[in-house]
């Protein structure tokens, strides 16, 4: 690129995406963001200064070529665009919308070094809605049938990774889900005004068209196990079940009525609908004065949910300060946008209930920052004769998950580590037990979607080489 | 794919249908259940497996209608499909020979005692069966469990057929007769699981329960299902469904199957229900 046109196109401002306002959007679950037009999509992929060597690809887990889909945009063809992002992304709507960018491409991008950097999420999302919108979803190459079965657990962005990848590979491919819908945390766990569920659909469906069988209600280590699978005819599997377990906070009242776990109030809301009660069946309580405790995507996620079922109060109670947030600063902006309540210092001591078991108010102790633990944050701790009520008639408790031990409780040979992850070789994705690869927030405990696919690919590749030459 | 292939009705309101499911026939055992969805915009709720057919690829279901999802599920017609049914799930039953079991169904409690009954039985067991029902015209499964039982005992509230009076006194005289009672199983309300474990607590006899707490998922994903055993969170669909009842807290587990009340009343007010085969219908605004 000339040196002239790199500084016009230096000269652009970033274009951010229109959004719901606020005041609105609190009343309903629909997308916050509203996406770019064609024309503001055009100018911002301008933006681009088409470095030789890309930095950006560097800092996206699965190498999407973003110099060469981001001036296919610029140039109008955005199909063209779209399928550049589909060699390396089955899910580009999906990551346009939840990677956490600025931690990976974006922060990367040399025109962020002293500007803001190209909006490549935004750029992505653009590019896999119009196509998907035009429904000019044109279906890869598919090559000759290899004869080889492989058995994918789970449906979440790992599974639908490998699965996409095998299937054009040409080896029978089905997935074992174990609700009644796929997508894993896609569906159950991120809210619809974050990632519409006709988007997950729409690219289930898409598999479906390539060829991917999908059972759903299907619980691998009790409707078949991982070893009656291989002996069935398949010879390999995937694993990719995600960390579906809650953790708990081990406090007095936790049980009572009106305590959820963030998975349980999510999935009540996203994947059963109980937003659209008494229409779906499902019920959530909606509480008028809530509290979520935690800090993560989950937690934001559980809070900005809640705000949508018209409380009185959404109270954010986390145990450090503003700073150690590990939730995407995004979400924290839209969510104080939204008007939650943050508490940082603060951690429940007990949950107090009424006579029937409801919950009636939560106990809390301010915190300090002490000295840094081994995670390199600042240790919390609590400040003596600090306690407050705080009165509460909804708590969620979005303090993380942990591995389902469903699979390696029924295993023969599957190693995991002491936490209960599978441990998995880096280069492959492969386990202890031949024949049978892993990924995911199984393997990492919890992560991004992204990486998650990336280890899909990962072991979609080894899986292939299994299967041709016996070899992991 | 679930497909509805006998329905028969037991008693007001209790319905039997065996289901088309092949690989759950083939796998389920004593103790397991099924989660199942009606329609799309429909809860998941759990039941239990009362028996199968494996060569036929059936499994069991017994159930009552106690609010909007039983209530459409049954009126359902044999032919007609049910659109998920996932399992079996839970823990199954440990079965071995203890020697003298005792085995306890109270109302529809009945319908999970059965298989367990049945599978102890197998193991060598003398099966006493106590069943309790509020009057004679709801009793379930009696020749069922005649079947499987080496004695049986019937109590109703009412009087009206067997014993007047409660399982938990006939479980009183049995432990207190010559009878060295090695097991007692029970399944019912959870008032009556409560109060028999009362009864056996003095004598140490190991006593299981089967419990039904409200769940969603059934796979240990949200913790619905969650109670306090000995003090400590337990997962009811993994860890589950049988507990040793003599940890169990109870009371809370009451506490917890109110959470929705309110909106499990509201939801059976927007039923409607009309003459014909499908009677009850949902609402359509
Ligand atoms: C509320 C929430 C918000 C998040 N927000 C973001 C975000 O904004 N951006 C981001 O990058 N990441 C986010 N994450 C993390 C991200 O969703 C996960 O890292 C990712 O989904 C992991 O993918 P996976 O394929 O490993 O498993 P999952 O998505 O967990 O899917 C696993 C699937 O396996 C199924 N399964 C489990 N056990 C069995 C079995 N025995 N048999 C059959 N099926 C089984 C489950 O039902 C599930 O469908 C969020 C997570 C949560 C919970
Ligand atoms: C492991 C297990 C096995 C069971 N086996 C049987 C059986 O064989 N036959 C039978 O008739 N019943 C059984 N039940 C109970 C059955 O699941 C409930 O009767 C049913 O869910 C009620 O749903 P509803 O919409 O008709 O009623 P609702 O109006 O929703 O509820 C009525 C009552 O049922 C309970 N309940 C509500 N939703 C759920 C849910 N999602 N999961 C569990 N309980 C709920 C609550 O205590 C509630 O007060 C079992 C429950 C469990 C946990
Ligand atoms: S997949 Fe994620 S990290 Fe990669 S380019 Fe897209 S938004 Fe960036
Ligand atoms: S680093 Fe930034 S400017 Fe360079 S190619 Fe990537 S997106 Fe374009
Ligand atoms: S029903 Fe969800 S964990 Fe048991």
């Amino acid at each position: 690129m000339e040196p002239n046109e790199i500084k016009e196109r230096l000269k652009i401002q970033r274009h951010p995406m229109l959004e719901q306002e606020p005041k609105e959007r609190v009343k309903n679950f629909f997308e916050v963001p509203l996406g770019y037009t064609p024309e503001v999509a055009k100018e911002e992929a301008l933006r681009c200064i088409q470095c030789k060597k890309p930095l950006c690809v560097s800092g996206c887990p699965v190498e999407i070529d973003i110099p060469a889909f981001v001036e296919l945009i610029a140039e109008g063809d955005f199909i063209g665009a779209a399928r550049k992002l589909k060699e390396k992304n089955a899910l580009p709507a999906v990551c346009g919308r939840v990677c956490p960018q600025e931690d990976q491409c974006e922060k990367m991008c040399v025109v962020g070094k002293r500007g803001k950097p190209v909006a490549i999420g935004n750029l992505e999302r653009f590019a896999a809605d119009y196509e998907r919108e035009r429904g000019e979803i044109e279906l890869p190459q598919i090559l000759p049938d290899t004869g080889k079965k492989v058995a994918v657990v789970g449906a979440g962005p790992s599974g639908l990774t490998v699965a996409g990848d095998l299937v054009k590979k040409g080896h029978k491919v089905t997935i074992f889900e174990a609700l009644h819908a796929p997508g894993g945390v896609l569906m159950y766990g991120i809210p619809e005004f974050r990632l519409p569920k006709a988007i997950v659909a729409a690219e289930v469906e898409f598999l479906r068209r390539l060829g991917v069988e999908i059972v759903c209600n299907a619980v691998i280590g009790k409707t078949d196990t991982v070893d009656e699978l291989l002996k069935d005819g398949y010879d390999a599997v995937f694993l990719g079940t995600g960390a579906g377990l809650p953790y708990f906070m081990n406090i007095p009242g936790e049980n009572l009525v009106g305590v959820y776990s963030a998975n349980e109030y999510l999935t009540r809301i996203n994947l059963m609908k109980a937003y659209r009660f008494p229409e779906f069946d499902t019920p959530v309580i909606k509480g008028r004065r809530i509290a979520v405790f935690g800090g993560g995507n989950t937690a934001m996620d559980s809070a900005r949910t809640s705000i949508r079922l018209n409380p009185e109060k959404v109270f954010i109670i986390y145990r450090r300060s503003r700073e150690e947030l590990p939730a995407r600063a995004e979400e924290v902006h839209h969510g104080e946008q939204e008007g939650l309540n943050f508490k940082f210092l603060t951690n429940p001591v007990r949950f107090i209930g009424n006579k029937e078991g409801r919950l009636e108010a939560v106990e809390c102790i301010k915190m300090k920052l002490g000295e840094p633990d081994d995670s390199g944050r600042r240790r919390p701790i609590p400040i003596p004769d600090s306690e407050f009520k705080l009165h509460i008639d909804i708590a969620v408790v979005a303090i993380g998950n942990g591995p389902n031990p469903l699979i390696p409780a029924t295993t023969e040979g599957l190693d995991v580590n002491k936490w209960g992850n599978i441990i998995v070789d880096n280069d492959t994705g492969g386990t202890s037990k031949r024949g049978v690869f892993s990924g995911g927030d199984i393997v990492r405990g919890g992560s991004t979607v992204i990486l998650a696919m990336g280890d899909g690919r990962r072991a979609a590749n080894a899986i292939h080489s299994y299967l041709l030459n016996g070899k992991k | 794919m679930f497909t509805i292939v006998e329905k028969k009705v037991l008693s007001p309101g209790v319905f039997q249908f065996k289901v088309l499911a092949k690989k759950i026939a083939e796998k389920r055992r004593p103790g397991q259940f099924i989660i199942l969805r009606v329609y799309d915009e429909g809860e998941r709720i759990p039941l239990t497996i009362v028996d199968s057919a494996p060569e036929k690829g059936t499994i069991t279901l017994i159930f009552q209608q106690v609010g909007k999802t039983t209530t459409l599920l049954g009126g359902l017609n044999e032919g007609d499909d049910i659109l998920d049914i996932v399992g079996p799930l839970g823990k199954p039953t440990h079965i071995k020979n203890f020697g003298n079991a005792v085995v306890i169904g109270g109302g529809i409690g009945i319908a999970p005692v059965y298989p367990i009954a049945k599978g102890l039985k197998k193991a060598g067991n003398r099966v006493i069966s106590i069943l309790g029902a509020r009057n004679k015209d709801i009793l379930i499964l009696e020749d069922e469990m005649r079947l499987v039982s080496d004695d049986i005992q019937i109590t109703t509230d009412d009087g009206s057929y067997g014993k007047k009076g409660f399982v938990t006194q006939a479980l009183q005289e049995l432990i207190d007769s010559e009878l060295k009672v090695n097991m007692v199983l029970g399944v019912g309300p959870i008032p009556m699981m409560k109060a028999l474990c009362e009864v056996t607590r003095p004598y140490n006899i190991n006593t299981l329960v089967s419990l039904n707490p409200i769940m969603v998922d059934g796979t240990g994903m949200c913790g619905a299902c969650r109670i306090s055993f000995d003090g400590k969170i337990r997962f009811v669909c993994v860890d589950g469904p049988e507990f040793d009842g003599h940890r169990v807290d109870f009371d809370e587990l009451i506490r917890r199957n109110r959470s929705y009340f309110r909106e499990e009343k509201a939801a059976m007010e927007s039923l409607t229900y009309h003459e014909g085969p499908r009677c009850y219908e949902r609402f359509e605004s």
